[in-house]
This record gives C-alpha cells, structure tokens and sequence, in this order.
C-alpha cells in the first residue's frame, strides 16, 4: 500500500485554489447520472449529503438513529471557530492555522489545516444565512468568546447549544433536498460491510433496524461520515449509539486506519457515579473562560469548599501556565487533573475530581451574566449531581470525549480505497495528536460543506465508472457474510451480556491507553483484551431473533468491533514511542512532566493496513513536513 | 430503592400489546430513569426474558431521541427534563410506575416503548428551512439580527423533536413543534422571503400526517424538555391566518433566457 497525499505543490496559501482549479468538473446535466451513497447524517455527512444533492447528484443518506437530526454532532456545546477576526484582536487564518496546528502538537498534515482555516470564515457566512440563531451583540453583529488553546476570540456560539443549532441548519438543508427527491433518507438504518468491485467502493450492506433485513445498495461512491470511536471506552461523551462499525468494516476491506491511539480525553465532564452509569456528561470547555479550576492544597482535605480558605486552595493551572491559565488545551487540562487527583488531592466521594468554581466569576459579572452565558449548562449540571452550581462549586474531572484518529485519507478526503471518501470525525485528517475546542465543528462542516463537494466530482469526472447493481456477486457475498455474523452472535447463547463484556473492555483500555500509557500496560492490556474477545465469542447471550427490531443485536455487532479496534489502538500507541497531545507515554515526559515528543522518529501519520483475522496489520507511514510552522515544544506557561 | 413498573410491551406494530409487571429491586437514587430500565434490562435478559425496547442516545437531554410517559406524563414528573435526565432522587422507595410509549396516531409503535417519529422529518421538509444553497451566502456580518429576536429565534429553535407535546396533547397535536420551528425562522431577517409559504405548507403537512389541531389546552408546554413557549403557535397561528389572506400560490410562470 502507497499513501499518497496529493497535496498540491506551491505555496500553502494557493494550494486549494491551485487544488480546485486543477479538478475535473462534472457538467451540471450528468450529475443527475451519478449516485452517491453517505452513511451519516451529523455535521459532516448532514452538509455533505445537503450539499451533493443541491448540486444535482442522487444521494442516499442512511442514519442508525430514527432521524437524521439526532447525530451525535448536536451534543457538540461550546461553538465552532472561524478566523474571522470580527473583534478585531489579531486573529488571521494563518493564526487559526498555526494555533491548530501547534494545538495539535505538529501530527496533522500542514495544507489540509491551512485549508480548514481558510474555509473556516465561508462555514459561519453559511449558517447565518441558514438561520442559525447564533448569539449577538447588542448592534446585531455576531459574537465571540475565547476557547482553549487561543488567544484571540474567534468561537461563535449558540448558547451552550451550538452543535445543536449547526446541526439543524445542515438537517433543514438536508429535509429541503429529500422533499426536492435529491437525497433519499434511510433512518434507523445500520451500515454493516462496504461493498468493492474492482478495486473500488460501490456500495454498502445495511440492517434495516426495524424489520432486520439485510439489504443491499450500490452507488458511484460511498462517504463515510459516521464519527468517532470514543465508546471503545465504554464510558464516553458519545451517545449510547455512536461507534465504530462503519469505519471498522471499512478498514477490513482494506482503508487504511491512521492514529488510532489519538483519542481525546476531555478535562470538564461529570464525575462518574456509579457501575451502573451508563455515559458521561460534557460540561463545554467554555465554561474555563470565567470558572477557575482548583483543588486544596493539602492531601485527603475533606472540608466542603467553601470551608476552605484562598490561601489554602491551589488553583494549579493558574499557577502552572500563568499565559494560558484555565484555558490551556485540552490534553494538559486533563492530565493535570489526573496528577492533582493522583497526588490525593482530589475532591467529592471518589476523590476523582476537581472544582470549577464561578464564585469570582459571579461576584465581578453578576448572576445574571452568568446565568446568560452558561445558565443551560448550569442546569444540567443540577439535574445530574442534584447540586446547585450558583451555590457550590462544579466538580469536574477528564472524560474520552473525541478520538482524532480514523480512517486515513488524502487531501482530497479519499481513503486508501478509491471511491470511499471519509469526512468529519471517522477519518484522521486535522487535528493531529489533539484538537482544539469548538474545532471538531468546523472540520465537519468545511469537510461536508466545501471540501467533499468538489473532490468526489473531481473523482466521478476522471474515474471509468462500469455500471453496477445490487444484484450482483460481490454485493450477494458481502450480504451473506453480514447475515452470518448475525447468526453466529444470535446462536452464542452464553452467560454474559453485551453490555458486561463492554464494561469490562472499557476499563482496560482506561486503565492503560487512557490519559497515560506505557509499555508495560499496553502489552498487558493487549493481551487481556484478545482473551476477553475471545470470550466474548463463546460467552455472549443475545436474546431474540435476526429479522426483528433487536436492539440487543445491534449493540452486540458493535461491541464485536470495539474489541478488534481497542487491540489495534494498543498496538499503534505502543509503537509510537514519545508523547504527543493525547498520546501520552509515561516513559517519555519533560522534567516537569509535560508531553516530549520525538520529531525524529516519529514524525509521521501512522496507517495500519488490515492484514486479515489473526494476522498483524501492517504500518504504514507518512511523513509530516512542517514547512510553514516549525515544530517546538509545546509550551502554554 | 425498591419500586414496581408497569410497562407497556409490545412485540411490533401490529401486536395489540399490553401491561406487563416488573420488580426493580436495587434502584440507586443517582441512576438516571434510563439507567434504571438498563439495570432492569440486565437482570431481564440473564433471565432469558426479551429486554425492554426504548429509544435513546445522547443521555443528556439533547438529541431528542428518547421519550417514556410516566404515569401519564411524558418525560416524567421534572419540569424541564426529557426522561434520560431525569434522575431516581425524584422518586420514592415503593413507587409504582406506569409506563408507556407516546401515544398518538401519527407516531406508530415500533416496539414497546418505540415510535416511529418520521411524521416530523416530513413536516420540516415541506418547508421548515430557508432556501440557501450552501456556496450562496453573504459575510455573517452583512445580516445584522437585533439581540432581542435572536434570542427569540434561539428559544424557539432550542426544540430537539422529541415528541412529548404530540403524547401530551389530548388531540395530538404537532402545533408546538410545527410552531417552534416557524418562530424559530420567521424572526431572523433571513427568514423572512419564505416565511408565509412556510407556514401554510408546515401547518397543512402536519394536517396530512395525522396530527390533531390545537386548542390551547397547554399541556404540550407543560411537558416540553426545553421549555419552549405556547406563545410560538400563536406566532403559527398569525403567519398562517396572514399567508392564507395574501397568499395567491407560487407564481407559474419560469424563467428561460436568451
């Protein structure tokens, strides 16, 4: 396997002009010739689909949930970043450029990040215009706030609501194709293989999640856009539904997978209560604008917080990285949560967590201010612990959150395999070793609204399409196949249930390839990991039957990917011997105790190729140059 | 916690289901509702007993997709919550609880507490969006929005169509959803070119559908997870009276040129 990255030669401001002049176009009367298939309906898949449809393509969109405006991207709470430089506080492309690309500790590839950054100001145009209600200064003009990892103010928001709002707009722009007959919808609908004829993507196999059917569709090209792979974790803030299957399949039919041990571990969620918990809760990075993070200085201090005096209260961030304070990025947030917590000197019942404190906040804004910016977040915090944040203190503490590992794809958004292209969170592309907050929007949406569009036409005008059918062979083996593994899950019929197995996963891979690692653990995590696999198929129990609404089934073929997935993740951080953004190894730290990377050896993207059950995948490597932003060692002091 | 549940069980569609009985024996107050039935789920299926079908996602009170009515109310007894938030600190050891799938022609069950909630990506399809082609918009700043009808447009769109106003609504009625979403655009200066054909087409799609009429009973509001205002359907209301007086149907004649 070769990866080619096409990235166009010349000087990076140029390299999408010079990219989209040189495509092949598709004239306007043949687009209604082509058909395009794209799992996913969020920001990425929702725009896509929208997009390709208001430009003449037949699109079928397929979504597991019962809607397409229920994807996971509506979660998405703080905003969304755009270099406009509305406030007029020095922001630039180049700067979101370089703020992304240092925020991401120099692991994403240069051009296609300039390119975000560029299409960054086009995605706010866009929503406006759509009718996203997004917040406003008095004189109507949009607003900003700050985020982690940014010293400008260039995150536009919707209350704490913001994915919602993006969401909707791509949903309503999505709705307004299917009533147009452009795009046919297929809710509640699970992809379940990828289909490849010569050599290249022309359909996929679906469960039809109502009847059970097994069902099979072809297209010209297939977009995945079918996020991340978080709940490998088990506990997550992903949805209850988000996982990995589509991607999974995908890479055993031969898409390379980059950087899976990219995984992303957010420092503001709620603490976990209880084995019973089922998912964590986000509370948005923007509240580290006006709450300050803190912890007692003393060991084992029981005292409720507002027992314990200011000079008796360490508020570490602050006083580590005096520049960046509470906003530092998100990988340094969290383990410096996980090191107060460490040191025992974390607080609540489980010791595993610490304050978020608006006490100031609220005293030099006002309630009212407060309760205006955060009041929704403020609300849910409340209904969850039952503690009132206008009162006492939020305790928070790092939750896996948003994995930048996935499919490997080049700079036109094009897997390892020709004609599947992979957009938004399920491929690997931008944020390298870590994203910055109110960033995973922005990539969705530039990839499905203004990057997609163009190069699958570049792909359908230069690509000798033969026309194919769902009738035919390879669609009829890959069909059986999938209506195999449901039998073989549905005759188990052992003592476990899905979910046990899940829970248990999750807690190898927190322990050891969560927010530290080391080689010890992974090999150990490795190898229990392939046990209990194993067990899962011999174990299980999955009641009722194929050709029903199962929805036990459905979790079950999930959690069969998550274990091959969570070896592969072992396997890529222990290759990747430094520390990086997310990725961080024990064994290689600064003096202080910060992320050390190795420019030397492991400056590169990491794409495992499928080498067949049993068999270790292949590494292959793409090398990053960094022409424009010189590599350095991150520093946020 | 120990309580009893009566839940509404009903193999598919055309099953005519019933009340079947459960014991949950080890409730721990911090669960959230979801998690409760999950517990119950666990020990039901290590009994070889089919589990509980009910939708969720997000769990956290966002994306829409869960929805249970608790003895006779949807989402339960907090103002404000949708019922993955709801938490058992809410209830009491010894509680018995009935619970059902939403109710309402237009939402056919799929299976126990399952619907089949298209009617109301139908109904945002006949027209609750603003025709912008993606590629076609003017600089965000061009549009100036005063704040005031911002955040009018932002209560309004702040619905995540989950459906309990149809379940709560003794005629079934989409008027709060169908409304939200007219408020939510009709507002905002960029929603203004399609704002009369919005609505009459929104409000006679809900009508297709099977959906009731409304006749400001108000419980639609009561049980609403976002809060979102009755006063939006009479904003519906004003827009439609108004498109049905002046509306003189989508001119005929077409463009063509040289």
């Amino acid at each position: 396997m070769e990866l080619k990255a096409q990235v166009p030669s010349g000087p990076i401001e140029q390299a999408w002009d010079k990219a989209k002049f040189d495509m092949k176009l598709v004239n306007p009367a043949n687009k209604r010739k082509y058909s395009i298939i794209v799992v996913g309906s969020g920001l990425a898949g929702g725009s896509a689909a929208a997009t390709l449809g208001e430009l003449g393509y037949n699109v079928q969109c397929f979504c597991f949930q019962d809607s397409p405006r229920r994807a996971h991207s509506i979660a998405a709470q703080g905003g969304i970043n755009a270099a406009k430089n509305y406030q007029n506080d020095g922001d630039s492309i180049y700067r979101l450029f370089y703020d992304t690309v240092k925020g991401g500790d120099f692991r994403a590839r240069e051009a296609n990040v300039y390119r975000l950054a560029q299409i960054s100001v086009n995605i706010i145009d866009q929503c406006v215009a759509q009718g996203v209600p997004f917040a406003r200064e008095y004189g109507g003009t949009l607003a900003n706030r700050s985020f982690g990892g940014a010293q400008v103010s260039r995150t536009f928001y919707a209350r704490g609501q913001t994915g919602q709002q993006l969401l909707l707009g791509a949903y309503q722009a999505l709705e307004r194709q299917v009533a147009a007959g452009k795009v046919k919808m297929f809710p509640r609908a699970e992809m379940l293989s990828l289909v490849v004829v010569d050599g290249k993507a022309r359909g996929i196999i679906t469960r039809d999640l109502i009847t059970g059917k097994i069902e099979a569709y072809a297209a010209d090209a297939v977009v995945l856009a079918t996020g991340g792979y978080g709940n490998v974790y088990y506990l997550s803030t992903n949805a209850r539904g988000s996982n990995c299957t589509a991607i999974w399949r995908a890479y055993k039919h031969g898409a390379a997978f980059a950087n899976p041990c990219f995984t992303q571990i957010h420092p503001t969620c709620i603490p976990v209560s209880g084995d019973y918990q089922s998912k964590l809760t986000l509370m948005s990075e923007s509240l580290r604008n006006d709450g300050r993070i803190w912890v007692p200085l003393k060991q084992g201090d029981k005292r409720a917080p507002d027992q314990i005096p200011e000079p008796e209260r360490d508020y570490y961030l602050e006083r580590r990285y005096p520049s960046f304070g509470n906003l530092v990025p998100r990988d340094v947030a969290s383990r410096n949560a996980k090191a107060v917590c460490d040191e025992r000197r974390g607080v609540g019942e489980t010791g595993l967590g610490v304050y978020l404190d608006f006490a100031e906040a609220m005293t030099r804004l006002g309630v009212d201010a407060i309760r205006e910016r955060y009041g929704n977040l403020f609300d849910m915090y409340e209904r969850i612990t039952g503690e009132d944040p206008y009162k006492v203190p939020m305790r928070i503490y790092p939750a896996i959150h948003y994995t930048m590992g996935g499919l490997w794809v080049d700079y036109q958004l094009m897997s390892t395999i020709p004609g599947l292209f992979v957009i938004g969170e399920a491929n690997f592309s931008d944020h390298g070793a870590n994203r910055l907050g109110a960033s995973a929007l922005m990539q969705g949406l530039a990839d499905g609204y203004f990057i997609l569009p163009y190069t699958i036409g570049n792909y359908l005008a230069s690509t000798k399409l033969e026309k194919v059918q769902p009738d035919y062979a390879e669609f009829k083996r890959e069909q059986s196949e999938v209506a195999s593994m449901t039998a073989r899950l549905l005759a188990i019929k052992g003592k476990r249930t899905v979910s046990s197995f899940h829970r248990e996963l999750g807690k190898l891979m927190w322990e050891h390839c969560g927010m530290s690692r080391d080689a010890r653990g992974l090999e150990l995590a490795a190898g229990k990991i392939r046990e209990l696999g194993e067990e899962y198929w011999r174990n299980v129990d999955v009641l009722g039957g194929a050709q029903e609404f199962n929805q036990a089934l459905e979790y079950a073929g999930r959690v069969a990917d998550f274990f091959e997935l969570a070896e592969l993740i072992c396997l890529d951080a222990q290759q990747r011997n430094e520390s990086c953004g997310g990725h961080f190894r024990e064994e290689y730290q600064t003096l202080d105790g910060e992320a050390q990377r190795d420019d030397e050896h492991y400056s590169y993207a990491a794409a495992w190729e499928f080498q067949g059950l049993g068999q270790p995948p292949a590494l292959h490597k793409e090398p990053l140059q960094f022409e424009y932003v010189h590599p350095s060692q991150r520093s946020y002091k | 916690m120990r309580l009893t549940l009566h839940v509404w069980r009903q193999k598919n569609a055309n099953d005519r289901g019933r009340m079947v009985k459960y014991e949950a024996q080890s409730v721990n107050p911090e669960m959230s509702f979801l998690e409760m039935l999950d517990v119950v789920n666990e020990e039901l299926t290590l009994k070889g007993e089919d589990p509980i079908a009910f939708d969720s996602d997000c769990r956290e009170g966002i994306c829409g997709m869960c929805g249970v009515v608790i003895n006779g109310v949807a989402h339960g007894p907090r103002r404000g919550t949708t019922v993955c938030q709801l938490h058992m600190r809410k209830f009491h050891d010894g509680d018995v609880l009935y619970l059902e799938p939403w109710r309402a022609r237009a939402f056919p069950v799929i299976k126990d507490l399952v619907v089949d909630r298209s009617a109301f990506d139908r109904i945002i399809a006949a027209g609750g969006f603003i025709s912008v082609p993606t590629g076609s918009a003017p600089d965000g700043n061009a549009i100036l929005v005063p704040k005031q009808n911002a955040d009018i447009s932002m209560d309004a769109a702040a619905c995540i169509g989950c459906g309990a106003c149809v379940a709560a609504c003794p005629n079934a009625s989409a008027s709060l959803f169908t409304a939200a979403k007219i408020t939510h655009l009709g507002v905002l200066p960029q929603g203004q070119p399609e704002r009369h054909e919005r609505a009459l087409r929104m409000v006679a799609q809900a009508t297709l559908e099977g959906f009731g009429s409304c006749t400001n009973i108000g419980e639609c509001e009561a049980v609403c997870p976002k809060e979102i205002k009755i006063e939006v359907i009479a904003r519906m209301n004003r827009d439609f009276l108004k498109a049905s007086c002046t509306d003189r149907g989508a001119s005929t004649s077409s463009g063509g040129g040289a």
